[in-house]
């Protein structure tokens, strides 16, 4: 079975604050990442997902 | 009248916050308009458009928040911008903890949470891939709300999903529920014994409500993206989710939620139903599906819900078009009483899986009778949070309905839970007050009609956003399924027969 349905969900969050402040109401462990687009916009995104690892 | 901007150079913040922002702002004395946005070219357009451009908002990069304010007086529009250093702060539902900045990588997030199993994704969509890719080959499971995602990427992420054996949620997913904990705008439902596969966020939605309210629960909602069904996807995490919930203990029937699949995809999906040793009931809206399917198909979500639960508890179960007739006939005469101008049907829906079941059942009954738009489609929503976070585009439309004379009959939907708008019925039912008026000042009535998705246990409370619909003249029937039929009976009386039985 894939692991996940039978843990504990442990979030991390990046993007919507709104996400991880009701994640935390619901009492689920979240971290929330204070994400910002990447300087240079989309096509360094892009650039970076070819790049990454 | 006086404008006033600031531009905060590299700041971002998120639709939902700015959106907040932007509200708290034309809450305040004198203000007339307020914007709150990152300075990309389509949001300049915008503040033109309100007339909130400035000779400072003018240079504004996409890295950039503009804040830009008009008001009656230049001190009301000052004492608004001298505000905005504390309404930022105060509109912010994530603070770091004490002593501690909050990450600013998902690597550093991980080096906090280094158990961590899951990655919620809600960012632009044009970095939404990079941010995907990250948490994929880390090994997590991903929620992938962003929308706009280009397929040939959403196709890669779910490869490398497989690959890596985690779950790629989306792109576009609105709504998932994993091991009892909702994720995006999910109702809160009780946990149960009902697992579900969806390739629609708004239709997951109204069958988990629908099984709340007949009292069962549930396991798993393993959202997949509205086009993991298509040819070019293969359906590859619904064949996943599926595996998944087939082994899962807690798991004791499955529905599965979405369009028709894609004929190459049909073989696939009905090898990896037909593999379960446990009751599969598929809804895929529109589908026509041979009889040698396998599963027990349904053509609403409503029956969706009802079908599983019925087969779990082993009781008799046949699909009807309305749960309590009698009602029915009541809202019929009161709704007719009025004398629609006309029989042209208007859908303005927030859900686009909802709006696409309402025209599903209505082009039989009324043909081009009826119009759905989807208020949360890209086109509407290009700028600006979704309609079931921010109700006042839709808001907009339904007034603009009654001044037009463009129809006799209005259908909406109402989409409750987490992290949707904490009241969204009260905007609605003032903007179907005023468009009924509308509509009665030149000569003919506006029959407005709806749905609520939702539970007893949602933030918005249930019950009371019903009465507010109802108070403000809305007919509220029990399904989607069921609002559109009524709809279809409004303007099409010699449909009694067929959708209510002999008199």
């Amino acid at each position: 079975m894939v692991a996940v349905l039978d843990q504990p969900l442990r979030v991390v969050n990046v993007g919507l604050e709104l996400f991880a402040a009701e994640l935390t109401r619901a009492g689920v462990p979240v971290v929330h990442v204070d994400w910002r687009p990447p300087a240079g916009g989309p096509d360094v995104a892009a650039l970076l997902a070819r790049l990454d690892d | 009248m006086p404008v006033r901007a600031v531009v905060r150079r590299s700041y971002y913040r998120d639709s939902m916050v700015l959106m907040r922002v932007a509200e708290a702002l034309r809450a305040r004395p004198g203000v007339r308009e307020a914007a709150a946005l990152m300075g990309t070219p389509a949001n300049h357009e915008l503040l033109a458009a309100a007339g909130l451009a400035a000779d400072e908002t003018k240079d504004a990069a996409p890295g950039d928040l503009v804040i830009a304010v008009s008001a009656d007086t230049t001190a009301a529009a000052d004492a608004a911008v001298g505000e905005v250093e504390r309404i930022l702060t105060e509109q912010r539902p994530m603070a770091a903890a004490p002593g501690r900045a909050l990450p600013r990588t998902l690597d550093s997030a991980l080096r906090q949470m280094p158990d961590a199993n899951l990655v919620a994704i809600s960012v632009p969509g044009e970095y939404a891939k990079l941010e995907a890719l990250r948490a994929l080959r880390r090994g997590l499971h991903v929620f992938l709300f962003s929308d706009n995602v280009p397929l040939d990427d959403e196709i890669e992420l779910k490869r490398l999903a497989v690959d890596k054996g985690v779950f790629c949620m989306g792109p576009d997913c609105g709504t998932a529920y994993v091991n009892g904990v909702g994720l995006g705008f999910a109702n809160v439902v009780p946990r149960g014994r009902i697992g579900c596969v969806a390739a629609s966020g708004t239709g997951l939605q109204a069958v988990v409500s629908r099984v709340a309210a007949l009292g069962e629960g549930i396991s798993h909602g393993i959202g997949v993206g509205g086009r993991d069904l298509s040819a070019e996807v293969g359906g590859v995490m619904t064949e996943m989710a599926l595996e998944a919930l087939a082994t899962d203990p807690a798991t004791e029937a499955i529905v599965v939620i979405g369009k028709p699949p894609a004929p190459s995809v049909v073989p696939k999906l009905e090898a990896a139903i037909g593999r379960i040793g446990k009751p599969v009931v598929v809804c895929c809206l529109g589908a026509r599906p041979a009889a040698s399917a396998p599963g027990r198909w349904v053509a609403t979500l409503e029956e969706a819900a009802e079908a599983t639960v019925a087969t779990l508890r082993a009781a008799a179960w046949t699909a009807r078009p309305f749960t309590d007739v009698a009602d029915v006939k009541t809202r019929l005469a009161r709704a007719r009483a009025q004398t629609p101008r006309g029989p042209a049907i208007l859908g303005l829906y927030t859900g686009g899986t909802l709006a696409h079941e309402a025209a599903l059942i209505l082009e039989p009954l009324v043909g081009k009778a009826a119009r759905l738009v989807d208020l949360g489609d890209d086109e509407f929503t290009r700028g600006r949070p979704h309609p079931m976070i921010d109700p006042e585009a839709r808001a907009g439309r339904v007034r603009e309905a009654g001044r037009s004379g463009e129809a006799g009959v209005l259908l909406v939907d109402l989409v409750l839970g987490r992290a949707v708008h904490p009241d969204p019925a009260t905007p609605l039912a003032a903007a179907v007050y005023d468009a009924r008026r509308a509509a009665g000042a030149a000569g003919g009535a506006l029959v407005a009609i709806a749905s609520v998705v939702g539970t007893d246990g949602d933030p918005q409370d249930l019950r009371r956003q019903i009465t507010t619909l109802e108070a403000a003249g809305v007919e509220v029937l029990p399904s989607n399924a069921q609002a559109a039929r009524f709809a279809a009976l409004v303007t099409r009386p010699d449909l009694e027969p067929m959708l209510l039985g002999a008199p």
